[in-house]
C-alpha cells in the first residue's frame, strides 16, 4: 500500500500543473472563485472546455476511440485533484459526464458522430431533463408524454430543476412513450433542440439569489424519432447508467478541501475578527478537515479497487451521500466565520461582474449564497433519503 | 498510489480472520472475562507461532519488519473477535518504544523474546493529574550511585499484570533538580517497591494501577542514553491509537453484522424490523460510518512513518473521528436491539463496552479534535 505517486504519475502531475499555468486566467479564476452556484456561467466554462479540448482533455471519462485520453484512474484523480486546487472553472457536465457517455453506450453510429465532437469543442451546452413538477425522487412517476406521428414525436409536458436550460441549445429527456405495468417501461430517452418550436423557460431563483435551474414547457414540440437513444421504452436504463455517474463520479474530496481553506483563511483573517482564535470555530474545522480525509481516503481505496478492475459497488451512494453532507458543513462553518457579514447577502450576479461596491469584503461575497443555494446538495442527483435507501438494499441487502 | 492490500496482506487478513472466528466465541470470551489473566497464554503462544508477535518488529532481531498497516489488518481481526490478548500493551506500545529507544543491547535483549512469545510488556504512562497530556509526567527518576530511583503512581496500565517487564515514563532528575526530560525506564515486574493493582478493563482484558515506592533499578534500566523521550512517546502512542483504530472497526463491524441480521429475524407488529425505513436508514448510517472509521483507520497507518506532524493530525483525527463514529454504530446497535441490547444475556453489550474503552484510551474524540486543531496552527506557522 502506498499513498504516494509513482515517476510516471508524478510527470502527469507535472503536466497538469503545466497546462492549468499556461491557460487558467486571473479572470477565468476570479469568476470561478466568486461563483456561489454549482455551475459556471457558460462563457467561463466553456472557455475552460475549449483549452482542455485543444489539450485533448475535452473528456477525460470517455473511451479513446470518441476523444477520451485514455487515463488511468489515477490520473483522472490527479487532473481533477490539480484542477480543484487551482481553481479551474466546472465546464459542462451535463455534456460531458451525463449525455456523452450514454451517447456512447447506447447511440446510433449518427448520433455519436454528430454530438461527441460538439460536447467536445463546447460548441453544444446540454441541460438534463428529468425531473417533474410531480416526480421528484419518484422520478419514473414523470408524465411529459412523447407521441408518434410518422417520423415524429410530439412532446407535452413540463421539466423542472433544469440546471442552465436558459444557457442551453440541447437537452437530454426521459419522456413517456407508453404505458407499461411497471411505471419504469414506456419511458424513452431523447435528445432534443432548444431551439424547437413549443419550448418555452421559466427561471427559477433559488435561496441563495441565483439563476441556476428553470422550469421548462413543451407544448406541440415536434422532436425527430432519430432523436431516440437506443430502443423505445429502454430509456430507464439509461437513465439509470446516466445517474450513476452522476452520484459516483467519486472525486469531490480535493474540491472540498479547497472550499474548506477558503474559510480557514477568511477565520484568519482580520476581516472576520480571526474567528479562528475561538475554540469552537477551531475544532469544526478541524471535524471537517478530518471528515474530508475520510471521505478522501474513501475515494482513493475506490480508485484503488478500479485501477485492479474491481467493481466498488454501491458504494457510490456513500460517497455522493457524504460528499454532500460534508459540503453543507463547509458552507454552514463558513456562515458562522463571517459573522455579522452574513446580514449582507448580495443580491446582484454575477458576482464578478459587480458594477457597484458591495457591502462586505470580496472574499465574503460567496459565503451565504453556497450556504443558502446549498441546501440542495442533499437534495439532487437522488436525495439522502433515496442515497440511504440505496445503500440498505445495495450493501446491507434489505 | 496504490490501497489494494498485497498477496501477503490479504494471506495475513485471511489466517487473522480464520484463527478469530475459530478461537473465539461467546464463552470463551465469557471465561476470560472472569478470568484473573484475562487473556490465554496458550493462544499468546499461538500468536507467537503464526509470527504475529514479530510482526512489526525489526528484522534483525528476530522480527518481520512489517509497517503499521499490516498491524492495522491483524488489529481489525482482533476486534472482530473482542480478542482480549495483550498484543497492544506488549507489540505496539512496549517492543516499538524499545525498538525507537533502546540501545542495540537493550533491543538485542528484548525484542527477540516478544517476537517468540517469553517476554510480555506494559508501557506506563498516563497519571491522574496529566488527564491525556503525554507532556506531564509528575512520577520522577533519581539518579543515584548504583542507577536510578523511581517513585509515583501511574494509572490505566493497559495488562500491567501481566507483563515481565513495565516500562515506565518519569521525569529525570540530577543533583540540580528536575531535568525537564522524560526517561523511559524498563521495570521488572518483581522489582521491589513496585506495587501494582490491576482490574478487568472495561472492554476485555485488564489494567492495573502502579504505585512505584523507591523503586531501584540499575543504569542500564534507562532506555537509551537519556534523550528526552516525549517524542519517542508521541509516536508510539500515535501508533497505538491508529492500531487501536483498526481494532475499533472491527468491533464496530461485529456489531453492525449482528444488529443487521437481528433486525431481519426480529417481528414486531407482523414483519421484520428492517422493514421499516427507519431502521434501514439507521442501519445505512451504521455501515457508512464503520466504512469511514476504516478510510480513517487505514489513513493513520498510512501516515504512521510521516513527519511528526502529520503523523499526529492523522491519528488524533482518526481517533477522535473513529471515537465519535464508534458510539454512535455501538449506541446504536444497542438500540436497534431493544431491551436485550443492554442485557448482558447478548454479546451486543460486551462489544459495545468494547468501543467505550477505544473511545476513552489515549483521550477521546472532543480532546483529539482539539489536539488536531492545534497541531494545524502550529502546521500553518511553521
Amino acid at each position: 500500500m502506498d499513498l504516494s505517486f509513482n515517476a510516471e504519475e508524478r510527470a502527469f502531475q507535472d503536466e497538469v500543473r503545466g497546462f492549468i499555468a499556461k491557460n487558467l486566467t486571473e479572470e477565468m479564476k476570479r469568476a470561478t472563485a466568486l461563483t456561489p452556484s454549482v455551475f459556471s456561467d457558460p462563457e467561463i466554462g466553456m472557455a475552460w472546455q475549449r483549452a482542455l479540448h485543444k489539450q485533448g482533455w475535452g473528456a477525460p471519462g470517455w473511451p479513446v476511440e470518441y476523444g477520451g485520453p485514455d487515463w488511468t484512474p489515477a490520473q483522472r484523480w490527479i487532473f481533477e485533484t490539480e484542477s480543484a486546487r487551482a481553481g479551474v472553472p466546472n465546464v459542462n457536465v451535463m455534456g460531458v459526464k451525463m449525455v456523452g457517455p450514454v451517447i456512447i453506450g447506447f447511440g446510433s453510429p449518427e448520433q455519436k458522430n454528430f454530438y461527441l465532437p460538439r460536447i467536445l469543442s463546447g460548441e453544444d451546452y446540454w441541460c438534463q431533463g428529468y425531473s417533474e413538477p410531480g416526480s421528484g425522487s419518484d422520478l419514473s412517476s414523470l408524465k411529459t408524454r412523447a407521441v408518434r406521428d410518422g417520423d415524429d414525436y410530439i412532446i407535452n409536458g413540463t421539466k423542472i430543476w433544469t440546471t442552465h436550460a436558459h444557457h442551453a441549445n440541447r437537452m437530454f429527456a426521459l419522456v413517456r412513450t407508453s404505458d407499461g405495468p411497471r411505471q419504469q417501461d414506456g419511458i424513452s430517452f431523447i435528445l432534443i433542440d432548444m431551439k424547437t418550436p413549443g419550448i418555452t423557460t421559466r427561471p427559477i431563483l433559488t435561496i441563495g439569489g441565483d439563476h441556476e435551474v428553470n422550469q421548462v414547457f413543451f407544448d406541440d414540440v415536434r422532436v425527430p424519432v432519430a432523436n431516440r437513444v437506443g430502443d423505445e421504452g429502454k430509456g430507464w436504463t439509461y437513465g439509470k447508467y446516466l445517474l450513476e455517474f452522476e452520484r459516483g463520479s467519486g472525486i469531490a474530496s480535493a474540491k472540498l478541501r479547497e472550499g474548506l481553506k477558503a474559510i480557514a483563511e477568511l477565520a484568519e483573517s482580520d476581516l472576520t475578527g480571526r474567528a479562528i482564535d475561538s475554540p469552537d470555530i477551531a475544532t469544526r474545522i478541524s471535524e471537517v478537515e478530518v471528515d474530508i480525509d475520510a471521505l478522501e481516503m474513501t475515494e482513493l481505496r475506490v480508485l484503488s479497487a478500479l485501477q485492479t478492475g474491481q467493481n466498488p459497488g454501491a458504494v457510490s451512494s456513500i460517497l455522493k451521500l457524504r460528499n454532500s453532507e460534508i459540503r453543507q458543513e463547509v458552507t454552514r462553518l463558513g456562515a458562522d466565520v463571517i459573522g455579522h457579514d452574513a446580514l449582507a447577502v448580495e443580491p446582484m450576479r454575477p458576482l464578478y461582474k459587480l458594477n457597484h461596491e458591495p457591502a462586505i469584503p470580496e472574499e465574503m461575497l460567496t459565503v451565504m449564497p453556497e450556504y443558502l443555494n446549498g441546501r440542495a446538495y442533499t437534495i439532487f442527483g437522488g436525495t439522502s433519503e433515496i442515497q440511504r435507501d440505496i445503500i440498505a438494499k445495495m450493501m446491507l441487502g434489505i | 498510489m496504490d490501497l489494494n492490500l498485497s498477496d501477503e496482506q490479504r494471506l495475513l487478513r485471511e489466517s487473522a480472520e480464520r484463527f478469530v472466528a475459530e478461537s473465539y466465541d461467546a464463552d470463551h470470551r465469557r471465561k476470560m472475562a472472569n478470568d484473573p489473566l484475562g487473556f490465554s497464554p496458550d493462544v499468546w503462544k499461538q500468536f507467537a507461532e503464526l509470527g504475529w508477535l514479530a510482526l512489526p518488529l525489526p528484522e534483525e532481531f528476530g522480527g518481520l519488519g512489517g509497517g503499521a498497516v499490516d498491524v492495522g489488518i491483524l488489529m481489525e481481526a482482533f476486534g472482530r473477535g473482542l480478542v482480549s490478548e495483550p498484543y497492544v500493551a506488549t507489540v505496539v506500545l512496549g517492543a516499538a518504544l524499545i525498538d525507537r529507544c533502546g540501545t542495540t543491547e537493550q533491543k538485542q535483549a528484548s525484542l527477540p523474546k516478544v517476537a517468540d512469545g517469553s517476554l510480555k510488556l506494559a508501557f506506563a504512562h498516563s497519571e491522574r493529574a496529566a488527564r491525556f497530556d503525554l507532556a506531564k509526567v509528575a512520577t520522577s527518576a533519581n539518579k543515584t550511585a548504583q542507577g536510578w530511583r523511581l517513585a509515583g503512581s501511574k494509572i490505566a496500565v493497559l495488562d500491567g499484570h501481566a507483563a515481565d517487564e513495565i516500562i515506565v515514563s518519569a521525569l529525570m532528575h540530577d543533583h540540580h533538580g528536575p531535568s525537564g526530560r522524560i526517561g523511559l525506564f524498563v521495570v521488572p515486574a518483581t522489582a521491589p517497591g513496585l506495587a501494582i493493582s490491576d482490574y478487568a478493563r472495561l472492554g476485555g482484558g485488564r489494567a492495573c494501577n502502579i504505585e512505584l515506592s523507591d523503586v531501584h533499578l540499575p543504569e542500564d534500566a534507562l532506555l537509551g542514553d537519556g534523550d528526552d523521550a516525549l517524542p519517542a512517546i508521541e509516536w508510539a502512542v500515535d501508533r497505538a491509537m491508529a492500531a487501536l483504530g483498526a481494532e475499533a472497526v472491527g468491533i464496530m463491524q461485529t456489531l453492525l453484522d449482528t444488529t443487521l441480521e437481528y433486525t431481519k429475524i426480529r417481528k414486531q407488529f407482523g414483519r421484520p424490523l428492517s422493514a421499516n425505513q427507519v431502521i434501514r436508514h439507521r442501519l445505512a448510517d451504521m455501515a457508512m460510518q464503520v466504512d469511514e472509521s476504516r478510510s480513517m483507520a487505514l489513513h493513520a497507518a498510512l501516515k504512521a512513518d510521516g513527519r511528526p506532524i502529520e503523523r499526529a493530525r492523522a491519528a488524533s483525527g482518526a481517533k477522535a473521528k473513529i471515537g465519535k463514529c464508534a458510539r454512535f454504530v455501538g449506541e446504536q446497535a444497542i438500540q436497534l436491539h431493544g431491551g436485550m441490547g443492554v442485557t448482558e444475556e447478548l454479546e451486543v453489550g460486551a462489544y459495545f463496552k468494547g468501543l467505550v474503552a477505544f473511545d476513552t484510551l489515549f483521550g477521546g474524540s472532543a480532546h483529539h479534535y482539539g489536539r488536531h486543531a492545534e497541531l494545524g496552527r502550529v502546521a500553518m506557522t511553521t
